[in-house]
């Protein structure tokens, strides 16, 4: 399955279309991100922009239309199938899991990939316990690189909110996507928080060889970093192309100035 | 054919009742988001007013008259309002903003501080006390249908409340406030709803129709005690969500549904004595089936 | 930290033995209370797993500790003079292990469909079945129906009954602290986020609801061969709530706090024997005050494991 077939796009959606009672909420949307691609979603508010990111992890299903990740369907996946595919994600508002530390909201994620039962935990063989060591050992490095091991034993919430966007997204990069949605990483971030961001996408796109689909506020760190963006109004997409196409686009203009 | 129609005004009797009584669970349920556990315990309450009532009214009014029968009806009513907005103030509204479950912690508490402190010897005390008859005791014989008055008295008063209540949600300030915190609490804040003063009324509106409940019980049902607002809370509870919790005609339809089911449910050999079980082997099923409920609406989660 | 855990298993089981070695020298009636506590042990450090650690809200656990209890008592009383005596204690510990696993298998049966439920619906739901439970056992005239099983053997002795609240312990905390266990409480934090890195919440779910389940079940079964009679209203809606009275009281999701509740709530009731009337009229204000005062609970200190909230 792997093998053949392979188109060069890993995300594909085609035709997409949700309705919420009466509401269309997205409306024939086609997308498609390629594998190593960052690509930007944008539009004003209520443009459907983070239910396209619903649709894409699973938490809301499609009303019409396709979805497929990695030349295979997503219809009926549910969003722990999709993590396991290889989709990860961050959210809007931070989700962190509050009564965990620092290490222990990275570690819940970097199990993913280890066939971990309950009967393991209880007996607890040499397996299980270098199994255990090998990811306190990976989360300790993924802490690092993001600077976030010195609070390794701090309350995942206690941390200044620069800090918990990054462990949201250091969360997600631990269950080794292929591809990372990015929701409005930069809402309530200063202008010089802003640059570091913009650094630290393209650094983890270098660093971790992933897909990214960031869905942003903020034109002008979306314009700055995305190769290709794609934008939104009213759940349609009304223009598609690279920073300075889109940028030049009178529909988005338009869309932008509320005309 | 007798037979059905008999069981049929005995379930609509006792749907009836369960109607009332999940009124307030499904009022509350839509303004708070929480379920009053104290709610049965209320209808209870409604039930021992009458009781110690009775004699009082008829000092200076005929026993067994309907007018005194209607006077206790509301005497009883007025003190479960009352005691309702009491049990919100005190034990609901510091927990206004804690957790959900916290707050249904709580309403457990309640519900087993009533129960028990109505038990103790120098309140109710826990053995069965027989009511009094508050309206004479005669049934209408049609064809060999017996029907007492005491049942359509029943049916006749929860019309009469289900009209009144369709009036107070619909037609008036209070009640267009209340639907408004319900649909969306922070929005009605800030249109200058006062929520307090809502959820107040929704306790009172809710806990009046619950001592409603719980005369027209003791009426039909002639023995109370302290703990019979747990089973028969529990059963109305499930009413209120077989109709679509927070759903006002859902309530009432629920309860109809419940009390005619549990009555023909009773008259069937082998399935009688699992009786008590069937309100919540529909309660699983509903949430299976269609977890909002007969006449809700299903939302979805906001991520 | 496992091998502590282990460490305390076995270091539990001994004294549970030696201890019981002596028992014989204990007053009868002390002895009754600390097997209760015992008991207790097992049923709030379960019910831990499923309302603490995981964040459900189950009203049903008397439901469970019955399932479990019926089984054992009827498997004891059915082939307990079809046995040679030496293997009595092979019959008992089959009897508590075939009651936990039946009660196991009801836990898998109300969980699978109903923990996609929001947590006040568990609460009915679980609340419901423990109803049922109890219509089912008044009505089976197998088990002695309304007027309850009698001749239970007397297995249960200070021994068992500590041996398995040691398992218990040893179990929950292994499965809690394992990174496994992490998604017991990533599910507990935010089930949107759990699923969103891979974590199946309705599986956890159900995985501590099978697992409390299982534990009730074998409480149950060391309460029929302890009390030696059953009656289907002991396990109705209140001894839920004295349960869940233990694990708010210890602090949901701590082990200790509950380990602590459990014995002061099997203590209390004594030592207020004298004021029996109004126990339950204190009991029942003290949940409202607590939880309008203290809602994380009384015995909820600093805990190694998890940060501070």
């Amino acid at each position: 399955m792997a093998g053949q077939g392979m188109s060069a796009s890993l995300l594909q959606l085609e035709n997409v279309t949700i309705r919420f009672g009466g509401l269309t909420a997205v409306s024939e949307l086609d997308l498609q991100i390629g594998a190593g691609e960052l690509v930007g979603l944008i539009g004003p508010n209520g443009a459907g922009k983070t239910t396209v990111f619903n649709l894409i992890t699973g938490v809301y299903q499609p009303t019409a239309g396709k979805i497929s990740f990695a030349s295979a369907p997503t219809a009926k996946l549910k969003a722990h199938h999709l993590a396991r595919r290889g989709i990860a994600r961050t959210f809007q508002n931070i989700r962190l899991f509050s009564s965990l530390t620092v290490f222990d909201n990275v570690r819940a994620a970097a199990q993913l990939h280890c066939e971990r039962r309950v009967i393991n935990s209880l007996w607890r063989g040499r397996a299980f316990r270098e199994g255990e060591q090998e990811i306190a050992r990976q989360v300790m490095e993924l802490l690092e690189i993001f600077q976030l091991g010195k609070f390794r034993d701090e309350s995942a919430k206690s941390l200044p909110y620069g800090d918990q966007r990054r462990l949201e997204i250091v969360r997600a990069l631990a269950t080794k996507p292929k591809l990372l949605l990015l929701d409005e990483p930069a809402a309530g971030m200063n202008p010089t928080e802003k640059v570091e961001l913009a650094r630290l996408i393209r650094f983890i796109k270098d660093k971790f060889q992933i897909s990214i689909l960031l869905v942003e506020h903020d034109m002008q760190l979306v314009m700055e970093i995305c190769e290709r963006i794609v934008v939104l109004d009213y759940g349609i997409k009304i223009a598609e192309g690279n920073p300075d196409e889109v940028r030049k686009n009178p529909k988005v203009i338009a869309a932008y100035l509320g005309d | 054919m007798t037979e059905f129609l008999q069981q049929l005004i005995n379930g609509l009797a006792l749907g009836a009742i369960y109607a009332l009584i999940a009124l307030g669970y499904t009022m509350v349920y839509g303004v708070l988001r929480f379920i009053n556990f104290a709610h049965g315990d209320v209808f209870m309450l409604g039930a021992f007013a009458g009781y110690y009532l009775s004699p009082v009214v008829n000092k200076f009014l005929p026993a067994q008259s309907y007018v005194g029968g209607a006077l206790v009806l509301v005497l009883a009513m007025a003190i479960c309002a009352l005691l309702g907005v009491v049990i919100e103030f005190l034990a609901y509204r510091p927990l206004r903003s804690r957790p959900k479950l916290t707050v249904l912690i709580t309403a457990i508490g309640v519900s087993l501080f009533i129960e028990y402190t109505c038990q103790h010897k120098s309140v109710f005390g826990a053995a069965p006390h027989k009511f009094p008859d508050l309206i004479p005791a005669t049934t209408i014989n049609f064809n060999g249908l017996v029907i007492g008055v005491n049942q359509i008295i029943v049916l006749v008063t929860t019309a009469v409340l289900l009209v009144a209540l369709r009036f107070i949600v619909q037609k008036t300030r209070m009640g267009t406030a209340m639907r408004a915190v319900s649909f969306n609490e922070p929005a009605a804040a800030l249109m200058g709803v006062n929520i307090n003063s809502v959820i107040s009324f929704t306790f009172g509106l809710g806990s009046a129709l619950a001592g409603a409940g719980g005369i027209l019980f003791a009426m039909n049902y002639a023995s109370i005690d302290p703990l019979m607002g747990v089973q028969t809370g529990l059963k109305a509870f499930v009413a209120a969500v077989l109709g679509g919790i927070g759903n006002l005609p859902g309530a009432a339809l629920g309860g109809l549904i419940l009390g005619l089911l549990e009555t023909f449910a009773g008259g069937i050999p082998g399935v009688s004595n699992y009786r008590d079980g069937i309100a919540f082997a529909i309660l699983i099923l509903i949430l299976l089936l269609k977890p909002a409920g007969l006449l809700g609406k299903s939302t979805v989660e906001k991520v | 930290m496992n091998s502590g855990a282990k460490r305390f298993l076995i270091a539990a089981i001994l004294v549970a033995a030696v201890v019981s070695a002596f028992s014989a020298q204990f007053n009868r009636y002390y002895l009754g209370v600390v097997i209760d506590i015992g008991i207790n042990v097992i049923l709030a450090v379960s019910l831990n797993l499923i309302n603490g650690h995981t964040g459900q809200f189950s009203l049903g656990h008397a439901g469970f500790m019955a399932v479990g209890a019926y089984a054992a008592a009827k498997i004891s009383i059915v082939f307990s003079d079809k046995i040679p005596a030496q293997l009595a204690p092979v019959l008992f510990v089959a009897a508590l292990l075939s009651g936990g696993l039946l009660a196991a298998l009801s836990g898998l049966a109300v969980g699978v469909p109903t923990l996609r439920l929001r947590g006040d619906y568990l609460a009915i739901v679980t609340l419901g079945f423990g109803e049922i439970i109890r219509v089912v056992l008044q009505n089976m005239e197998s088990v002695g129906a309304a007027s309850g099983l009698k001749n239970i053997p007397h297995d249960t002795n200070l021994f068992w009954a500590w041996a398995f609240a040691a398992i218990t312990v040893f179990v929950v905390t292994s499965i809690v602290n394992s990174t496994y266990g992490r998604g017991f409480i990533a599910v507990h934090d935010d089930e949107i986020a759990a699923s969103s890195i891979g974590v199946n919440p309705v599986r956890y779910k159900v995985t501590a609801f099978v697992f409390g389940a299982f534990f009730a079940g074998i409480a149950g079964g060391l309460y029929a061969h302890h009390k030696q009679f059953l009656s289907p209203t002991g396990f109705d809606f209140l001894k839920s709530i004295d349960i869940v009275m233990m694990v708010i009281l210890g602090g949901m999701g701590r082990t200790a706090g509950v380990i602590v509740a459990a014995v002061l709530l099997t203590l209390l009731p004594e030592f207020l024997r004298g004021f029996a009337e109004y126990r339950m009229i204190l009991y029942s204000l003290l949940i409202i005050v607590l939880m309008i005062l203290r809602p994380q609970g009384l015995f909820n200190f600093k805990n190694p494991w998890r940060a501070k909230a």
